[in-house]
């Protein structure tokens, strides 16, 4: 059974210390991963901090109360077998190897992805977006919810790294102690960067380059050789970070689907019509999604909302995420308020937003606070799939291709644009007829798309 | 302010020091005839008269012995070693005695003395005139060890080890009397002891250096800078008590730390100064802490082995480049 442990985490570009607000658990508490371990205080927020790895929660190394440098070791969760000691004895101390660490790869970090196909992930479950409308929020965090780094590095959720075993063997990694403390705050895997020092030290500049840009792969790979019936390639940060985060919704948030097919005529039309018009800017078929989905969230609070436990948050603005692929994975960047805008600003956002996240140019809080999530795989001439929630939002809409169909019509089969719609809800927050009815209005808004103008 | 020279610096601070407090009086070979072996403390026998300015034989243990005693009983000497290599022949008395006295009198006796004298390479001194002295008497619990590298830190550190109540060593060089700065001429102008200096700011690396070292440094400085490698210096001044926090912050700064000593290496300024920050900023250091010290060798007299022995700028760029990965010309 695995160590973890658990270290102050990198809420936001500029945070250099956390003081611990409280402890939510205490010393000799059953930890489940995903559970709330303390409350945490940064220059802007105040900040749920969430466990990764699960067991007791054997020590606190930082009590409530105190203030402790970003990556600073304040606790450790193991099995009350474990022995902790070595652990707690190097607190302060660097990363540890992670040689042959065990299951989880490196430490939350990368922006977090959905599936292959699917939507990606908000980089952090916890942070600001829960206190955002909450009157009772001891800090009041400005609208754009502000904790979360800038880099598409996002270590909010649970800065608990893996321990490997002191039996694991293995290599042991070259790293200057600067490069492990940048590596373990960035979320950057040691084991994936090359090193440039003597004798293939990795030091702060190695590591700076693979967290810009995505981990080098380690000279030691080895190179698949000609006619090999297989090559190991190293995971991308991101990459390793989606397949840690996708299990943690698929199995825990029961999803259920619904389809629903839409007649796309008229839009497209409307959509002709509109982009012929001379300086207003180009219009897409998904930001007719994008601009229908923020009108019916609203109608349809029940959709718009998250599960929290003991309770359901219902939200009354609809900040939309919309999937964008990228070379590596994928990333979420939010348009805000959707609702509030006309179909010409969500074109214009939606692009200059799909733009930066290529260009990994999106800023920190321009990738968290979705309430609802749109991936559309139409432009792969996919004609219907089912996505992956984005935990904590409770549903996300998977959009196919516009697709010329014959259609009965009264004097015979003529041809149409169809489009599927498939929603994934969380069971847990809302039920069938939630969804459908949602799913329904929808359809109405881009079947009679004038709606969306007004 | 005014430009004046290290020596002119010394020479201000005893002068203001003796009239400010008439327990002050200096003691030493050639100290008041002759006006110093260089010149330290010129005028001073012509204006404060034989009973402050005590000419001695050539007895270090002697007239050292002589300074404890007189602070002992409440004077304030300032006991001149021709140059610092001397006393050796004082090292009972400076630390069995002025060291101790207070810890073994249960605090009776306090023992205000100041021990002065240059130390350190110079110009062809050879073997027995060479030694940087400091490494003998910073290990010594109870006494300060002062190293001012500029003639304001000259003037101000003299006056605070002066006023200080405890046993203070200070060893200046031959080599930079003659050097000018700005002093100012402020009679309460005194600096703490226990406070370094940055002397240049930089962001790639650490060097921390004293005396001529620090000039080198500089000299190795202006050049790395021209391959965009930015060198913060800083100037310990004081080696006992140190100022580990001003090194520490800079070491955090910029990662990286060279430590520079004239002296052989082996348990020398650089050793300590490498723990302190290995201890203290292991998580904030991209690169082992490099010592730039001399040849662990007698300094030899010949001029070329001279310059081999103590530690150049080239040596200095080199460790360096090393510590901020940048080799040949490519910066970091």
């Amino acid at each position: 059974m695995a160590v973890s442990k658990v270290v102050m985490p990198k809420l936001s570009e500029q945070m250099e210390t956390g003081k611990i607000i409280k402890w939510l658990k205490n010393e000799g508490d059953r930890i489940q991963s995903g559970d709330i371990l303390a409350e945490v205080e940064t220059d802007k927020a105040d900040v749920e901090m969430e466990a990764f790895g699960s067991g007791v929660l054997r020590k606190i190394l930082v009590p409530a109360g105190s203030t402790a440098p970003v990556g600073t070791l304040i606790g450790v969760i193991a099995e009350p077998a474990d022995d902790i000691a070595a652990v707690v004895s190097q607190a302060g101390g660097g990363a540890p190897e992670a040689a042959a660490a065990p299951a989880a790869p490196a430490p939350a970090a990368a922006p977090a992805g959905a599936g292959a196909t699917e939507m990606a992930s908000r980089p952090a479950a916890v942070p600001p977006q829960p206190r955002r409308e909450d009157p009772a929020a001891r800090t009041p965090a400005p609208a754009a919810a502000p904790t979360a780094p800038a880099r598409p590095v996002a270590p909010a959720l649970a800065p608990v790294q893996p321990v490997a075993a002191p039996s694991d063997g293995g290599g042991r990694i070259k790293a200057s102690p600067l490069a492990r403390k940048i590596a373990a705050q960035s979320g950057v895997d040691l084991r994936l960067v090359q090193g440039s020092g003597p004798g293939g030290r990795v030091v702060r500049r190695d590591v700076e380059a693979a967290s810009a840009g995505g981990a080098r792969p380690a000279v030691a790979m080895p190179a698949a050789a000609a006619g090999a019936e297989f090559e190991d390639r190293p995971l991308s940060q991101m990459r390793a970070l989606i397949a840690k985060r996708m299990p943690l919704s698929k199995a825990p948030v029961p999803h259920f689907y619904v389809s629903s097919e839409v007649a796309m005529d008229r839009a497209w039309t409307l959509r002709e019509q509109l982009n012929a018009l001379e300086g207003q800017p180009k219009i897409s078929v998904n930001d007719f999604v994008i601009r229908a989905c923020a009108v019916a969230l609203l109608d349809h609070p029940g959709v718009n909302a998250s599960f929290q436990g003991e309770s359901i948050r219902v939200f009354h603005r609809a900040h939309i995420g919309i999937a964008v692929a990228l070379e590596e994975g994928l990333i979420t960047p939010v348009l805000r308020d959707a609702h509030a805008k006309s179909l010409a600003q969500i074109a214009v956002e939606a692009r200059d937003l799909a733009e930066r996240a290529r260009a990994r140019k999106l800023r920190a809080q321009e990738m968290t606070g979705a309430t609802f999530s749109i991936s559309n795989l139409g432009m792969f001439d996919v004609t219907e799939f089912s996505a992956i929630i984005n935990p904590p939002e409770g549903a996300i809409l998977a959009v196919g291709a516009v697709r010329k169909v014959p259609v009965v019509g009264e004097d015979g089969v003529g041809v149409g644009r169809r489009m599927m719609l498939t929603i994934s809800c969380d069971h847990r927050a809302m039920d069938g007829a939630m969804g459908a009815r949602f799913l329904q209005d929808v359809k109405r808004l881009l079947e009679e798309p004038l709606r969306l103008l007004i | 302010m005014a430009v004046m020279t290290y020596r002119e610096a010394l020479n201000l601070a005893l002068r203001e020091e003796m009239k400010r407090d008439d327990r002050v009086f200096v003691i030493g070979e050639e100290v008041g005839l002759y006006e110093g072996a260089y010149k330290v403390t010129q005028g001073l026998l012509k204006e404060f008269g034989p009973r402050r300015i005590v000419d001695t034989p050539i007895a270090e243990s002697g007239f050292t012995g002589v300074g404890i005693g007189a602070a002992m009983v409440g004077l304030r000497p300032v006991v001149e070693m021709m140059t610092f290599n001397f006393a050796l022949l004082a090292l009972d008395q400076i630390v069995n005695s002025a060291a101790k006295m207070n810890y073994m009198s249960g605090g009776q006796y306090h023992v205000p003395i100041v021990i002065r004298g240059p130390g350190g390479p110079a110009h062809q001194l050879a073997a027995q005139h060479s030694q940087s002295m400091e490494v003998y008497f910073y290990h010594v619990p109870g006494l300060k060890v002062v190293r001012p590298s500029t003639p304001a830190d000259a003037k101000g550190l003299l006056k605070a080890a002066i006023r200080d109540d405890n046993p203070v060593i200070f060893i200046e060089s031959e080599t930079l009397y003659n050097i000018k700065g700005e002093v100012p001429e402020d009679p309460e102008f005194v600096i703490p002891l226990g406070q370094a200096a940055v002397r240049r700011e930089g962001a790639d690396v650490t060097v921390i250096a004293y005396m001529g070292m620090m000039y080198r440094a500089m000299e190795a400085a202006e050049e790395l800078a021209k391959d965009g490698i930015s060198v913060e210096i800083v100037d310990p001044r004081t080696l006992q008590p140190l100022d580990a926090a001003t090194i520490l912050a800079s070491v955090r700064k910029t990662h990286r730390a060279v430590v520079v000593e004239a002296g052989a290496g082996f348990a020398g300024m650089g050793s300590e100064l490498s723990a302190v920050i290995t201890e203290q900023a292991f998580d904030d250091l991209d690169a082992p802490v490099e010592r730039v010290t001399g040849v662990p060798a007698p300094m030899p007299y010949a001029r070329n082995l001279e310059r081999a022995k103590t530690p150049s700028k080239e040596r200095i760029i080199e460790a360096v480049r090393r510590v901020t990965y940048a080799n040949g010309n490519r910066s970091h």
